[in-house]
């Protein structure tokens, strides 16, 4: 599919979404709320048929955190990016994908080792790289140790 | 009877000793401290420990073009138990630095440790702006010898891996820290 189909496929079942085109992938910029029935739609529908997941990330921007989503069809050879902005600083929350990717499990709980995003339903939401008993995300811009010697 | 000195300066591999020939075969006299550090510093076991790129270099320094076993390296150790040299090659992590606080105590005495490259002796590229990396492994476990570089040529590791021979070559039997003639 070309990026203005999938466009029209997606903008169908869900008519709230966004789009950005301004960089390398078509982006759907999504609500927290609609974020996993649409992510659900992506991997089964088959037209979409988004069927690998090569990039799951997050960036702090101060004001609120963006969780970013790249996804890949094998069948169809075409790739997206979905992106979801999380208002709440303090606690940020999302649903769970590593249902629908199973790769995401380790995506999700990396992410919470480094930003602090709590992903709802994850079966396993623990720290991935650092010790359990670290104090603080480290990729948070807020982040402060007293140990870091700065340039 | 004569009296051979086969301990020259310039041969420091050869038998620290002094052979008495007599008609019917010979009578060695030696120091024991000469003896012991002999052994000790012809015979270093390394553990198998690398943790980045310098343990690439560490590789290339056993294999046949730098060859450490011309030296006495050669048996490289799988278990702490049975080292007696830790090589700390690459990057020491936090998570990383009570693991090699153990492997060090696992050592048996004596025991000697190599800083190896620029993140070791002082955290090197990752000094500046970073929560995670271990800012030079002295503050962990002592260290003999450190070698500059990142990643050190195997040369530069066997050249320090030669220094501690020499090093060791001057310790006296009680006490690692005890310097003979100091």
């Amino acid at each position: 599919m070309t990026n203005e189909e999938i466009k029209q496929s997606v903008s169908a079942i869900f008519p709230a979404v966004t789009y950005d085109e301004t960089g390398e992938f078509l982006t759907i910029l999504v609500e927290p709320a609609e974020f996993r029935s649409l992510m659900k739609a992506l991997r089964s529908n088959a037209e979409f048929k988004f069927d690998f997941m090569f990039c799951l990330t997050c960036i702090d921007w101060k004001t609120h955190f963006m969780m970013v989503y790249h996804l890949l069809s094998r069948t169809h050879r075409h790739n997206i990016v979905v992106k979801s902005k999380l208002s709440d600083i303090k606690n940020p929350e999302i649903d769970t994908v590593c249902d629908i990717w199973e790769t995401a499990n380790f995506h999700e709980r990396e992410v919470y080792d480094l930003f602090g995003v709590k992903f709802k339903n994850h079966p396993d939401m623990r720290r991935l790289l650092l010790d359990e008993d670290w104090d603080g995300h480290p990729l948070r811009k807020n982040y402060v140790d007293e140990n870091m010697i700065s340039l | 009877m004569k009296k051979v000195n086969i301990m020259a300066d310039t041969q420091k591999l050869i038998f620290p000793a002094q052979l008495h020939e007599t008609a019917d075969g010979g009578i060695v006299v030696t120091k024991l401290d000469d003896i012991i550090n002999w052994a000790r510093s012809n015979s270093l076991w390394p553990l198998v420990f690398g943790t980045s790129c310098c343990a690439i270099e560490m590789m290339s320094a056993a294999d046949a073009k730098y060859d450490w076993s011309r030296f006495g390296f050669e048996v490289a150790r799988a278990s702490p138990r049975q080292a007696d040299l830790i090589i700390v090659a690459g990057t020491i992590v936090m998570k990383m630095a009570p693991v090699l606080k153990r492997l060090y105590d696992q050592m048996p005495d004596p025991k000697y440790v190599i800083a190896m490259g620029a993140c070791t002796i002082s955290g090197g590229p990752f000094f500046y702006n970073t929560y995670s990396v271990v800012k030079g492994v002295d503050h962990v476990i002592p260290v003999d010898v450190y070698v500059p570089g990142c990643p050190p040529r195997p040369e530069a590791l066997l050249h320090s891996m030669i220094t501690l021979q020499e090093k060791i070559k001057h310790e006296t039997y009680f006490g690692k820290n005890k310097v003979a003639g100091k």
